[in-house]
């Protein structure tokens, strides 16, 4: 599905340079639910960046199923993201002034879809994730557990290979973090991928797989039991 | 290649990014809207004073100049200075012969007559004319006719009135063709009613008679009062006027030097200054509304930027999801084009507002000082077009802005 070699990225800062990724190795297979964890600073969001197409590496390989990533151009690069991925951000990324219908059927817009049957989509996905009776509503009228719950079906909508979340409950309390993993947990049962960015070692367990990084390079890279989030919502 | 524009998606996106910011948005059209409006306004005043002025001279071939006598101001020939400088019927016919370019000349004798009808009398400036003066001063004719050549050959006592002689001699609404006046103790038959026009070179004429008519009953022999001399149109009306009075200096034994022999008004000079004025002003509002056009379309863009500024998380967003930097930059420049013309329609429409008042403040009646004034449909699709284009170039700054940041910096954007 994903598979990531010697992977390189170090930032220019003033005139020295800040070497991020020192050599990543990285596989991932289809169906797996990967959490990338690591302190600030350890690289952990440049790579789920480069592996969201929205950065660079400056050398390695990144082959998404079966695709190599490699000198993208812009127009290219949102192709791939928009028929590949989804993103699941912290801070929710939703367009303010769009109602959740709206936000959820955006990703439909960018591909060409015809008006009708994107909102007929959108509104599958809301319907999904629960929202459906939410669709007219604008962002800031929903909770930040409702926002979530429509950007994830925002990135579900295009229907993609692969699932980038950026610390997803980092902006949500306990319980709703709870709630959010539960739903993320179950579309990994339905078999899509899932690769996430997290610092909290619960979240972390909820998925199936823990990757460490520290200064750049991965520490530790094991398999876990994945803790089911419903018994605590 | 312009699906998107008939799509209503695209519009939709114009229209949230407009009703986010109604404020500014508005505010952001005020420049354009004014230079619009300006340009409109100031055009079709600037039609309507045309229209005014050639309304005005419009009875006058204005390739024009008028010459009279005054008297010498220098000695000659063992003349001395002040003699009275007549001007005479051969004088006339010389120029005409002698004078290049000259279309015609039309000799005139004018004197202030006692008119008397019944019992009604007054006093009025007559004027003896030949049926040439028709051509140099179209005469609005309300009934009747004009001199014929065959008054003129038979010396008629005919006469055209006024519309104010006729007023104050006869009743209102009587019949005044082939009724007599008495001018000068003698029977005079109306044969016309003329409208004076608005403007009058030269003193105003209440009434005209045959020219031979008029030379003998003032006993005038062959001088004339003054002289109507029309230039062709290729030919240039001062360079006929200094032959003309070189022309007459000679023949009247005058100093060549002598400047205050002969009196002279060049209508074709005045016109020229005139509609000199008119273009100038043209030129100007052009310079003005388009200055302010293009300060407005600034505006815009400085806005746009501003806004594009704002919502780079936003665009970060979008490209994550998949809109490609050409689909960005195609926005924000239809967004630019909409708010420009937009605010250039509304310029439009106010710009006619102004003129439709104008007319009705200062357009009514026949002395009105602006006449129709209005601005020609291409002029409206010039200034649209000019819009749209300024639009599109001024777009294309904040569009560029949007997507020459990476969309990770534009995502990490708070």
């Amino acid at each position: 599905m994903l598979k990531i070699n010697q992977l390189h990225k170090s930032y220019p800062i003033g005139d020295s340079s800040l070497h991020v990724l020192k050599g990543i190795d990285l596989k991932v297979e289809e169906g797996e639910m990967v959490a990338i964890m690591g302190s600030s600073g350890s690289g952990k969001s440049t790579l789920l960046n480069i592996i969201g197409m929205l950065d660079e590496a400056d050398s390695g390989d990144y082959i998404l199923d079966g695709l190599p990533i490699k000198d993208l151009t812009e127009k290219k690069a949102a192709v791939y993201r928009n028929k590949f991925l989804g993103f699941i951000f912290q801070s929710f990324n939703l367009i303010n002034y769009k109602n959740a219908l709206e936000n959820v059927a955006l990703p439909l817009y960018y591909q060409g879809m015809k008006r009708k049957e994107r909102q007929e989509k959108a509104l599958f996905h809301l319907e999904k994730v629960g929202l459906a009776d939410w669709a007219q509503h604008l962002p800031k009228e929903l909770s930040g557990g409702q926002n979530q719950r429509v950007a994830i079906a925002r990135a579900l909508a295009a229907n993609p290979k692969l699932l980038l979340a950026d610390e997803p409950t980092g902006a949500l309390d306990t319980k709703t973090s709870h709630e959010i993993m539960a739903f993320i947990q179950q579309l990994n049962d339905e078999g899509k991928t899932i690769l996430m960015v997290t610092h909290e070692e619960d979240i972390a367990s909820m998925c199936k797989r823990v990757v460490r990084l520290r200064d750049g390079v991965i520490m530790e890279d094991k398999k876990v039991e994945q803790v089911r989030a419903e018994q605590y919502v | 290649m312009f699906k998107f524009l008939f799509d209503r998606d695209t519009w939709q996106e114009v229209y949230d990014s407009f009703s986010k910011n109604k404020l500014r948005s508005v505010l952001t059209m005020v420049g354009v809207w004014w230079g619009i409006l300006l340009l409109i306004g100031l055009l079709g005043s600037a039609r309507g004073l045309e229209n005014s002025f050639n309304r005005l001279f419009g009875d006058f071939a204005t390739n024009s100049v008028f010459v009279w006598g005054q008297s010498t101001s220098k000695p000659f020939k063992g003349f001395q200075e002040g003699r009275p400088v007549r001007l005479s019927l051969t004088d006339a016919k010389k120029v005409e012969e002698n004078i290049e370019g000259i279309e015609f000349v039309v000799p005139r004798s004018q004197t202030q007559a006692t008119v008397i009808r019944k019992f009604l009398s007054g006093s009025f400036q007559m004027a003896g004319d030949y049926p040439l003066l028709d051509q140099v001063q179209k005469k609005k004719l309300i009934h009747g006719r004009f001199i014929n050549q065959n008054d003129i050959d038979f010396d008629k006592k005919v006469v055209l009135l006024s519309e104010e002689t006729y007023k104050q001699l006869f009743e209102k609404d009587e019949n005044a063709i082939g009724e007599y006046v008495q001018i000068n103790s003698m029977s005079f038959k109306v044969i016309g009613i003329f409208k004076n026009g608005n403007v009058n070179m030269g003193p105003t004429t209440d009434m005209h008679i045959p020219f031979t008519t008029f030379q003998q009953i003032y006993n005038r022999g062959d001088e004339i009062g003054w002289m109507m001399i029309t230039g062709k149109p290729e030919y240039n009306i001062k360079q006929i006027e200094a032959d003309t009075k070189l022309l007459l200096k000679n023949l009247n034994k005058i100093h060549p030097k002598d400047n205050r022999a002969f009196g002279s008004f060049n209508l074709g000079k005045e016109f020229a200054k005139l509609t000199g004025f008119l273009t100038g002003m043209q030129f100007l509002t052009w310079f003005v509304g388009i200055a302010t056009l293009i300060a407005g379309v600034f505006a815009i863009g400085n806005i746009l930027l501003i806004t594009v500024k704002e919502r780079t998380k936003e665009i970060g967003v979008r490209r994550a999801l998949g809109a490609t930097p050409f689909e960005i930059k195609r926005q924000i420049v239809v967004e630019a084009v909409f708010l420009t013309l937009v605010a250039g329609i509304l310029g439009i429409i106010s710009g006619g507002w102004i003129l439709i008042a104008l007319d009705a403040a200062y357009g009514q009646g026949d002395d009105a000082a602006i006449v129709n004034a209005s601005v020609s449909i291409a002029v409206v699709f010039i200034a649209l077009i000019i819009l749209v284009i300024l639009g599109t170039l001024i777009g294309l700054i904040p569009a560029f802005k949007a997507t020459s940041v990476k969309p990770i910096e534009a995502l990490r954007e708070e």
